[in-house]
């Protein structure tokens, strides 16, 4: 399933940030997922004022020395996978 | 910037004899319930409300759970909500930066009291389901107490909390998965949650009452994979199934004292629901100890943690590092001996036990029954 680039992404009720040991995670119901660099970049901007489109724009740019395709398949898989977890309502 | 690829899970220790910090707190607020259901995970003999713990107590085992490195909070009982300071408990659980779920029967529940929870902070509730209707859910639980759990699912719909529903499942209910699934899917949950009994406790000694006949099992594996499927990205489905019916046991806990930290009402520290049950185990008090203390030396914790304990065939079995050699809790009860492999695993010497079980139940569910079971239900705890 992949998200609409246009659609805005933004943290479902009963998911958000918290720290871990130094290191920021996402909470959600009965699970937590660690946030590397790029996967943090992802979750901060799924702030429903962000596009899809948008958040792989500015990845892109912060990543320039990676391929962009890469990001970009990346990023879809990743927010994917957050809907999957219902982390993620797209408006 | 150096690009890695989104990570996709919290990393946790692979070695099984190294200490990590707990990730999860049990915290058994009280063994008072308004329900009494026949399945309870709390232990036989029930701490009465003269032993709770106290506020201050409770605030104090948060801020240390935090401190040791644990994410999240799980607020459950007997029934939570019978603590009148469950909104203070919330709101400290929150501030020492634990992620707060509470399991609840929502019996106790009114749109004020459910308010009050969410101004403190609660991010997850889970309202337990003992059916899809009203007649079952009396005849399991003992108590009239289904309609008022719609009545919550409603309430929740214009409030912003995670939600997830609960249907513990056996022979008695399984024909009715699709009801229960339909309730969740006209509600605001963004979890559904299908956990077989698991067999201690009170579901112990009613198993011959709760085990699944082996075509009840089949159909409702196959159903839970159709309703994940069908409903990909709008709740996720999740099921837990009899481990009697499996080929290896359950990674117990995730491992002894390697995740999970379980406070009861009166502040033993334990690691699991039923520890109690292992003869010749030393359980500390929060009240004498700090959580550090207790995770990394107690005797209890120590007990089971990583391989040394372990006998044949765990000892030298390529999935000790998957399953831990299941639970210790059933291998004392079905084995006798709680560092046995766990009987449930088709490779422990005692698996003629369990099949044994498996044997003796109908081998249709039973036609409308003409009197009730002769089932033994959990009473409240002493004042």
């Amino acid at each position: 399933m992949q998200p609409d680039p246009n659609s805005h992404p933004h943290l479902a009720p009963g998911c958000r940030l918290g720290e871990n040991n130094q290191q920021c995670v996402l909470l959600m119901p009965e699970r937590a997922l660690r946030l590397n660099g790029p996967s943090l970049e992802i979750v901060r901007r799924c702030d429903g004022k962000h596009s899809v489109q948008q958040i792989i724009a500015e990845l892109q740019q912060i990543y320039s020395k990676a391929e962009p395709e890469r990001v970009e398949t990346d990023i879809l898989g990743y927010l994917s996978l957050l809907q999957e977890q219902r982390a993620l309502d797209f408006a | 910037m150096m690009y890695r690829p989104p990570s996709r899970r919290v990393p946790h220790s692979r070695m099984n004899n190294e200490i990590t910090n707990p990730l999860a707190l049990i915290a058994e607020l009280t063994h008072r319930c308004p329900l009494h259901c026949v399945y309870c995970s709390n232990p036989l003999e029930l701490q009465s409300r003269a032993n709770e713990l106290d506020t201050q107590a409770w605030l104090r085992v948060f801020q240390q759970a935090a401190e040791l490195g644990v994410l999240q909070a799980d607020f459950t009982g007997g029934e939570p909500l019978a603590r009148t300071d469950i909104p203070d408990l919330v709101r400290a659980a929150r501030t020492a930066g634990l992620y707060v779920n509470l399991i609840t029967s929502g019996l106790p529940l009114d749109e004020p009291k459910l308010d009050a929870l969410l101004v403190a902070g609660l991010d997850h509730l889970q309202l337990s389901f003992q059916g899809a209707r009203e007649e079952i859910a009396a005849e399991i639980s003992g108590t009239k107490s289904h309609a008022q759990k719609l009545r919550v699912l409603e309430w929740l719909k214009s409030r912003r909390v995670a939600v997830t529903l609960n249907f513990v499942i056996h022979r008695r209910n399984l024909d009715q998965l699709a009801e229960m699934l339909a309730i969740a899917e006209s509600s605001s949950a963004t979890r559904v949650e299908f956990a077989h009994v698991q067999y201690y406790g009170w579901a112990f000694a009613n198993r011959e009452l709760l085990l699944p006949t082996a075509e009840q099992l089949a159909a409702s594996i196959d159903f839970f994979r159709r309703a994940q499927e069908r409903l990909r990205g709008k709740i996720r489905v999740e099921y837990v199934v009899p481990d009697y019916h499996a080929k290896y046991p359950k990674p117990c806990m995730g491992g002894w004292g390697r995740k999970l930290m379980l406070i009861t009402p009166s502040g033993e520290a334990l690691p699991c629901h039923a520890a109690k049950i292992i003869p010749g185990l030393k359980f500390e008090n929060v009240k004498d100890r700090s959580l550090r203390e207790i995770w990394e030396i107690s005797e209890a914790f120590q007990k089971f943690r990583g391989e040394a304990w372990m006998q044949e065939p765990c000892k030298t079995c390529d999935r000790r590092a998957l399953d831990f050699g299941g639970c210790r809790c059933q291998a004392l009860l079905l084995a006798g001996d709680p560092a046995a492999t766990d009987p449930v695993c088709t490779l422990a010497p005692t698996r003629e036990k369990v099949d044994a079980l498996l044997a003796a139940i109908p081998k249709a569910p039973e036609p409308k029954a003409l009197t009730t079971p002769a089932w033994l239900y959990r009473p409240n705890p002493a004042t």
